[in-house]
């Protein structure tokens, strides 16, 4: 392997790197172009960087890089390192396909391979860290087949990984 | 995620495998929220840059006039059109310009009819008639259009409007794809509209937008009420494609109307203040912001903001009036040597030397009557009214008093500049809107004066696309509208009016920004091919070991360098550049990538590609300009003379003989004319509009 100069200068280029793709992803929220968004923006900002964190697990962050007042907005200052560090350390990973499958197959109580459209709304917003209309609403336009009514997972997922890619 | 043992270990699975689903579906939304805030910034920054190629036209045409000698009188009568109106009318009376009664309407004709003066069924009728995809005929266009004219010249430049008189209060600004759903509103008169500019350039219904507008306005003109947006000026019409509406619905008579229309555009109130509380502008403020003298200036003097004051005499009833004591004679004002600005004709200009070349072309035969009517108390009324003026002014006293009256006309056109082009910001002062190239940016506390100086309240405003429709800013005193939903393409954002009215999507989040996203990149990779030869060069610049590649971090800063358009390139990468290998960029393939895509013709000297791509809309609008008479032919000899100007003024290195080829690719054969429509087709420099294209327009946000 390299020397431990040519090593240390990689790692530094590598954090370089982040630390841009970290300030490009925070600029497209930053209205006011002064290095501030608000806070309600950070979820979508970390989870666009790649990660896959859990309404808990965001929330944690957050308090790392709230103001000691909170004025509702996050700066840059204090985002960079944070996010740097959770790049850097590889967490909050998104969720593999067929680990996804498992889940919706445990919600298929009677193993039919999908889900009715009411059983995905009941554990959706009652389960779990619960749906907002808007989201609950906005995932049934997709994910529900309009000619039997349900929800067909195993294509739902297909569809919506291609989607991303 | 463990198998079922007992009740309550599923709940505590079921618990688990939502929360896993909740999570991956959250990332999926957010990703696509970045995508769509991404997609807005990509359409945000090339109109704002295709703005700023509007005063590079500009500069263009102030190069021209410092720098070019024209060799020959026939290149100085190609100048003369380009930086005067063209001038295809002997007549100079209004009246006869706008000529309706001699515009036959045969018995053929099946849309709707106008009498004046309108009743409300006519306006009705006239709704109707639109939506049965009927077209108004020219003489009432231009009957419509004399009237409004008549109408709006009686109105102050800042209208006040009083809410005693009806209770509420409704802005609109700009319309786009659903125009005639949203236009219903309008047959519902219990409120008072107030209709803040860009009436026109948006979608492919702008005449009958206009038409509409301008029917209701003479029909309720206590309820109904205009504000003048940059977009009812004919030099931006002339880019962004309302000219080109007028000419395809209107073969024969199109000319006429868009002489016409320059008429009413240019007498569209400036501002409208309602109850002495709210202002409502188009664009914005300046720090120089003076309602008092904005309320006395001549506001139709300024037919376009972009060509300054560099016009002819607007006013043609002007062109008759006597000068030196001679009588009108007609067209030919009197070639007095005192009187070098009314040497407008271009014949007349050959005889003229450069310095005076300069000075006819910033003199206009205006600023010469307004210093002669100075000059013997008289003042000017508004209207048709014929003036006479007896001076024997010298040269002398006429160079001094024009340049005097240069300047208070400069700072009267930065008045409405401003009022017209200007943006807010959120930090303090007041800059030059360098992105739009007019106007300014305005900040809080220049809000804060103008409110205070004038006890307003509120600034309401347009100009800017927003994504929701409309955006409070500087301390809620100032408010954005943008009631033209699917501004940059299907779902791209909603529109508003200011009683914020929310609307209801009808296509999938997915599916809106999909569609949007397309178009946006689409855009996008074309700026980028304009830039190639740059591009070659910053990305050789990062490869110093000459291996052809380049990382992915050091493509995104090269891009910005090159096209600054404050992208964020790192998360628009990954649909932009698709192969790579170990992270490297194989930046050559890269860019030949693009260039297949934009389907070039290869024997053209690429470099002179780039400049057509990069420089399409200027030359669009420059083409458009020298074929006055709007038939979409331009002569050899004309075409090649533009060429040699705007290279020589773009620092391009450009031979014959590559113009040549250029010439030779196009298929003209007709008599050393280009149709230049074909030119640009051919690389794909226009967008298709089809008159006939009546797809169905799907029911989306803000109609």
């Amino acid at each position: 392997s390299l020397p431990k100069k040519e090593r240390d200068s990689q790692t530094q280029t590598i954090i370089a790197d982040i630390q841009k793709k970290i300030t490009d992803a925070f600029e497209v929220f930053d209205h006011e172009c002064n290095k501030t968004v608000d806070v309600r923006e950070i979820g979508t900002i970390i989870r666009s960087l790649g990660c896959c964190p859990s309404e808990s697990e965001l929330h944690d962050l957050l308090a790392e890089v709230e103001e000691e007042e909170p004025t509702g907005y996050i700066r840059l200052e204090k985002f960079l390192p944070m996010m740097t560090k959770v790049l850097m350390e590889r967490r909050y990973r998104p969720i593999p396909e067929d680990i996804l499958l498992r889940a919706f197959e445990v919600l298929d109580e009677n193993k039919c391979g999908h889900l009715t459209k009411e059983e995905l709304v009941k554990y959706m917003t009652e389960e779990g860290e619960p749906f907002t209309q808007e989201e609950m609403e906005e995932m049934l336009s997709a994910a529900v087949d309009p000619e039997t009514n349900t929800v067909r997972y195993r294509d739902y997922i297909t569809m919506m990984v291609v989607d991303e890619n | 995620l463990g198998t079922q043992l007992s009740g309550s270990v599923l709940c505590v699975t079921a618990f688990k495998a939502a929360v896993l689903i909740q999570r991956w579906y959250r990332r999926y939304v957010a990703r696509l929220e970045m995508r769509r805030r991404c997609t807005w910034r990509i359409f945000q920054s090339i109109e704002y840059s295709c703005e700023q190629d509007q005063i590079k036209l500009h500069n263009f045409f102030s190069y021209l006039m410092d720098h070019f000698t024209p060799s020959s009188s026939k290149e100085r009568d190609f100048i003369s059109r380009m930086l005067t109106e063209e001038e295809s009318y002997k007549d100079t009376e209004l009246e006869k310009l706008c000529d309706y009664e001699s515009v036959e309407v045969l018995d053929s004709y099946t849309g709707p009819h106008l009498s004046f003066p309108l009743l409300p069924d006519h306006a009705t009728a006239l709704l109707e008639a639109f939506k049965q995809k009927q077209q108004l005929h020219a003489h009432y266009v231009l009957k419509l259009l004399h009237e409004t004219r008549r109408h709006l010249m009686q109105l102050p430049n800042i209208n006040h409007v009083s809410t005693c008189y009806s209770e509420e209060i409704t802005i609109w600004e700009g319309f786009a794809v659903c125009p005639l759903l949203t236009l219903w509103h309008l047959t519902y008169f219990l409120f008072s509209y107030v209709f803040n500019g860009d009436f026109v350039d948006r979608g492919k219904q702008s005449v009958e937008i206009l038409i509409i507008l301008f029917a209701f306005l003479l029909v309720y003109p206590k309820e109904v009420h205009l504000n003048r947006g940059n977009h009812e000026d004919h030099m931006v019409n002339l880019r962004y494609g309302f000219t080109k509406e007028v000419m395809q619905k209107y073969k024969v008579h199109g000319k006429k109307i868009l002489k016409m229309l320059q008429n009413v555009f240019c007498w569209l109130p400036l501002a409208t203040l309602i109850d002495q509380k709210v202002l409502i502008v188009h664009g914005g403020v300046s720090d120089m912001t003076d309602l008092e003298l904005l309320a006395k200036i001549q506001r139709h003097k300024f037919v376009s903001v972009l060509r300054g004051k560099k016009r002819k005499g607007k006013s043609r009833h002007m062109d008759s009036k006597v000068i030196n004591g001679e009588s009108p004679v007609g067209v030919d004002p009197p070639r007095s040597s005192s009187f070098p600005g009314s040497c407008l004709q271009p014949g007349l200009a050959s005889t003229a030397s450069r310095t005076e070349l300069s000075q006819w072309v910033r003199q206009t035969v205006e600023e010469e009557l307004e210093k002669c009517r100075r000059q013997v108390g008289f003042s000017e009324t508004p209207g048709d009214k014929e003036l006479t003026c007896v001076s024997s002014v010298t040269m002398t006293e006429s160079e001094l008093e024009s340049c005097e009256t240069s300047e208070s006309s400069q700072g009267e056109w930065k008045q409405i500049v401003d009022l017209l082009w200007s943006d807010p910001m959120p930090q303090e002062g007041c800059k030059m809107n360098t992105v739009r190239g007019g106007g300014c940016y305005f900040g809080p506390d220049v809000t804060e004066n103008i409110l205070q100086k004038h006890s307003l309240q509120l600034l309401i405003r347009s100009h800017e696309c927003k994504q929701e429709g409309y955006e409070f800013c500087h301390n809620r005193k100032v408010l954005t509208i943008f009631s033209a939903s699917n501004y940059y393409e299907i779902g791209s954002n909603r529109g508003a009016y200011y009683q914020a009215n929310k609307t209801a999507h009808t296509l999938t989040l997915r599916q809106r920004i999909s569609r949007v996203e397309e178009s946006a990149f689409r855009a996008l990779r074309e700026k980028l091919f304009a830039h190639t030869s740059d591009l070659i060069c910053a990305f050789k610049g990062y490869d110093q070991e000459e291996t052809g590649t380049i990382t992915l971090s050091d493509w995104a800063t090269a891009v910005e360098s090159v096209l600054h358009l404050g992208l964020p390139w790192r998360m628009l990468r990954p649909q932009l550049v698709h192969s790579t290998a170990g992270g490297l960029l194989e930046y050559k393939s890269w860019l030949d990538y693009l260039a297949v895509e934009q389907r070039s013709k290869e024997h053209i000297q690429s470099s002179l590609l780039e400049t057509i791509y990069r420089n399409r809309s200027n030359l669009e609008t420059i083409f458009r300009i020298i074929d006055s008479d709007h038939s979409g032919l331009i002569s050899f000899e004309e075409f090649h003379q533009t060429w040699t100007l705007f290279s020589s003024h773009m620092n391009i290195e450009l031979t014959d003989d590559g113009i040549s080829d250029l010439a030779r690719s196009i298929d003209f054969n007709k008599d050393g004319n280009i149709d230049f429509n074909e030119f640009l087709e051919a690389f794909r420099l226009i967008e298709h509009t089809h008159c006939d294209d009546k797809a169905a327009l799907p029911t989306s946000d803000g109609c």
